[in-house]
């Protein structure tokens, strides 16, 4: 085959850099002018003072609630990607557009007014509030911290509204370790869960290759490790036990399953689930624990209950939902 | 770029028969680098973005993906060698592997949120660049006169970096004007990979030297004997000095951290760490290949390792604002004395019709010795601690360094039955 002519090849590139050029614009806009829900606040009559069931409505990323099971659900709330509210306050994460990326943290009070804003790097991960709604923390993804540019690892803050102090990482609280004061560059902490003294609190920290459950002190700045292997924990109601997913398989398609650990004794047992849970559990009381799971027929999460003793089965709870919080 | 390349005018006189233009061929290689390199850095930039965030893999998950694929890479290129060596068809195998990146895109486009459709969508990009990598940098080792080569290479790297830029650039104003919507950033990538091919299939010579002529001219019938290119003393060499200095070498993401450990930086400045060092790169490959091809590449070489060794030292002494200026500057010089370097200091030791399977060769075993180096320095990072890690680092490195200057050829590479020196084609 003989090559074409200069002119010809000349023509042939112009002819596909305008079809390209106009093939890209064309979708880029096309692309704009999808129909995409916009970061909305709450509207006026929607607050999380009513109790009932607050979470993530997955079709258009606002806050929802429903009163019981089989109800009507109420919209109308923020717009977050992670949601939590408890005592006298709500948190809401949301993920700002651009690269890199960067998460908002709302504060909210209970009629979902904007108390304090902060912006932090990464992905949206967890979001708690203590149970009087006075000290917050969230988590976030980053990538670039670790030693793989491609990795993700975690940035958790915490932020005491009675002081108005807010740490952004709480990487280097001094935390001890089998016994001994442990220092590495690599220690990451994530899904922190407070008790109801707005003082201690629990966390996942890992280091060197292993998750642990840890155990903090605000007042005291300190941390100390419990337990290896248990990540995301939240405490129940009454202070005795924390739900956490432990990794239990090395198969990244399904590699945790809940459990609820007796803090007095750490003795641990599984929940119900069969199925792989990669979020941090809520107590709706004492005896239920929530979950969101992705999600069946197309819907892009819903929400699960089971029971914390680990009996019965779980129970599909909310369709096309997320972030799940019990007030009331 | 192609002011740079033309030189300065004070330059000593040239060899008679040394043409002091870039030839067109590549020009052209540098110029279809450069468009797919923005394709694919655009999707790079946001691929992790959006299976974490746009479809809700667990980072575990992404780590898993990303990770599956790297090894792969190594053997896939050694493949792409051997195809394009074995009937001269350079031109056709990178194509294929161009094409195949860029049909990626749209896999990725039409995958949606299928985590298989994702999987193959990557490994069909991985699959397509290694197999394009080799027989690209035997093109351009093909396509002129041996002297030349380090600046030929320096073109090349200066045009491909210029691409890696100025992709997440792109991505990021898709992004931007579209507010987040990540198929966007695939289309558009897509279309800039189609015009890549394009352009290589347009512009780029089937054959620039006489090497694609020679095995294409064998008859069908018994296969040409597969050229014996681990048997060769002096390459064996270039191979051995290169896997040796490249396990010694910790890898970028480690200099960063370090750097912003020390000085207690944002975390969203480790993106742009990388464009710092890339853009001293992109200054000093061309004139970095023309000084390695006027004082030997062998040297040029040996010194760009220094050059790291210097990034370390500097590291190990406090670390301060100016620290990171040093840091990035001399990690550009590194790069831009090693890499196009190499391809030019072993070309010419390879016979014509085993030149790509030559290069994948010496590329794969870099690539496996900076793997292993950077997994070790890792491994030393979580025993030891940060500063012990590197100061056994930059020990290593020494040591090779000095090891790497005894296994090196002095004299400049026999090229082995060299054919005369075609007329090169000239840019126009």
């Amino acid at each position: 085959m003989n090559p074409p002519s200069p002119r010809l090849r000349l023509a042939l590139v112009v002819t596909a850099v305008l079809l390209l050029a106009g093939g890209s614009l064309g979708y880029v806009l096309h692309a704009r002018h999808r129909e995409r829900p916009p970061g909305q606040q709450a509207d006026a009559s929607f607050t999380v003072e009513a109790p009932g069931l607050y979470f993530r409505d997955t079709a258009g990323g606002r806050i929802a609630r429903q009163d019981g099971p089989g109800l009507p659900r109420v919209t109308g709330g923020p717009s977050c990607d992670r949601f939590h509210t408890a005592g006298s306050h709500a948190l809401c994460l949301r993920k700002l557009p651009g690269v890199p990326a960067r998460t908002e943290a709302l504060v909210l009070d209970r009629r979902l007014r904007e108390v304090r804003k902060v912006t932090v790097p990464g992905i949206p991960n967890r979001a708690r509030v203590s149970p009087s709604g006075q000290v917050l923390s969230w988590t976030t993804f980053t990538t670039g911290d670790s030693y793989n540019t491609a990795a993700f690892s975690t940035r958790t803050a915490i932020l005491d509204l009675r002081t108005g102090y807010l740490v952004k990482s709480v990487e280097q609280i001094p935390l001890t370790l089998g016994g001994a004061r442990h220092h590495d560059p690599d220690v990451n902490y994530w899904g922190v869960t407070f008790a109801a003294d707005d003082n201690r609190f629990y966390a996942t920290v890992s280091t060197r290759g292993a998750t642990h459950l840890v155990e903090g002190d605000l007042r005291a700045w300190s941390a100390k490790a419990l337990r290896e292997n248990a990540e995301c924990p939240s405490l129940s109601p009454d202070g005795t036990r924390a739900a956490f997913k432990k990794k239990v398989s090395d198969d990244p398609r399904a590699p945790w399953r809940l459990y609820v650990l007796d803090l007095a004794t750490l003795r641990e047992h599984p929940l119900a689930e069969p199925r792989s849970v990669d979020d941090q559990a809520v107590w709706l009381d004492d005896a239920t624990l929530a979950y969101a799971l992705p999600g069946q027929d197309g819907r892009a999460g819903d929400i699960w209950s089971a029971r914390a003793d680990g009996t019965g089965e779980p129970a599909l709870l909310v369709p096309n939902g997320s972030s799940p919080v019990r007030v009331g | 770029m192609y002011l740079a390349a033309n030189g300065r005018p004070d330059a000593p006189p040239r060899l008679p028969g040394v043409r002091r233009r870039v030839p067109a061929a590549v020009l052209a290689l540098g110029t279809v680098s450069l468009v797919t390199d923005i394709s694919s850095e655009m999707v790079t930039a946001v691929l992790p973005l959006y299976l974490v965030l746009g479809l809700g893999l667990t980072p575990l998950q992404f780590g898993f993906l990303d990770g599956m694929f790297n090894g792969a890479t190594a053997l896939v290129r050694l493949l792409g060698g051997r195809l394009a060596d074995r009937r001269g068809h350079h031109k056709r195998v990178a194509g294929a592997g161009y094409l195949l990146s860029a049909l990626s895109r749209l896999g990725l486009l039409l995958a949606g949120g299928s985590a298989g459709g994702i999987a193959a969508a990557l490994a069909a990009d991985r699959l397509g660049k290694g197999i394009r990598t080799a027989p690209r940098d035997a093109l351009i080792s093909l396509s002129g006169p041996p002297e030349s080569l380090g600046r030929y290479f320096g073109v090349h790297r200066a045009m491909d970096t210029t691409g890696a830029l100025l992709g997440p650039l792109a991505a990021f104003a898709v992004l931007w004007a579209t507010a987040d919507a990540y198929d966007a950033v695939f289309a558009v990538s897509f279309c800039t990979g189609l015009l890549g091919v394009l352009l290589l299939a347009l512009y780029v010579p089937a054959a620039p030297g006489p090497a694609a002529a020679l095995p294409a001219a064998v008859p069908a019938g018994p296969r040409p004997p597969r050229p014996p290119v681990l048997r060769d003393r002096a390459f064996r060499r270039v191979l051995c000095a290169s896997a040796l200095l490249g396990a010694t070498t910790i890898g970028d993401a480690f200099l960063y951290l370090l750097l912003l450990r020390g000085l207690d930086l944002p975390p969203a400045l480790f993106t742009l760490l990388p464009l710092g060092a890339a853009a001293v790169y992109l200054l000093l490959a061309v004139p970095l290949g023309r000084i390695a091809d006027r004082t030997g590449r062998r040297t040029a070489f040996l010194l760009g390792h220094g050059a790291l060794l210097g990034a370390y030292a500097l590291l190990l002494a406090p670390v301060c604002a100016p620290t990171v200026v040093g840091v990035l500057a001399l990690l550009g010089v590194f790069y831009a004395a090693t890499d196009g370097v190499l391809m030019a200091l072993a070309a010419p030791a390879l016979p014509a019709a085993g030149r790509a399977g030559g290069l994948a060769v010496l590329q794969t075993g870099q690539a496996l010795a900076r793997l292993l180096g950077a997994a070790g320095f890792g491994a030393a990072w979580t025993l030891w601690g940060q500063r012990p890690a590197l100061w056994a680092a930059a020990l290593a490195l020494a040591g090779a360094l000095a090891a790497a200057a005894r296994i090196l050829p002095a004299a400049p590479l026999p090229s082995p039955a060299a054919p005369p020196i075609p007329p090169v084609p000239e840019a126009p």
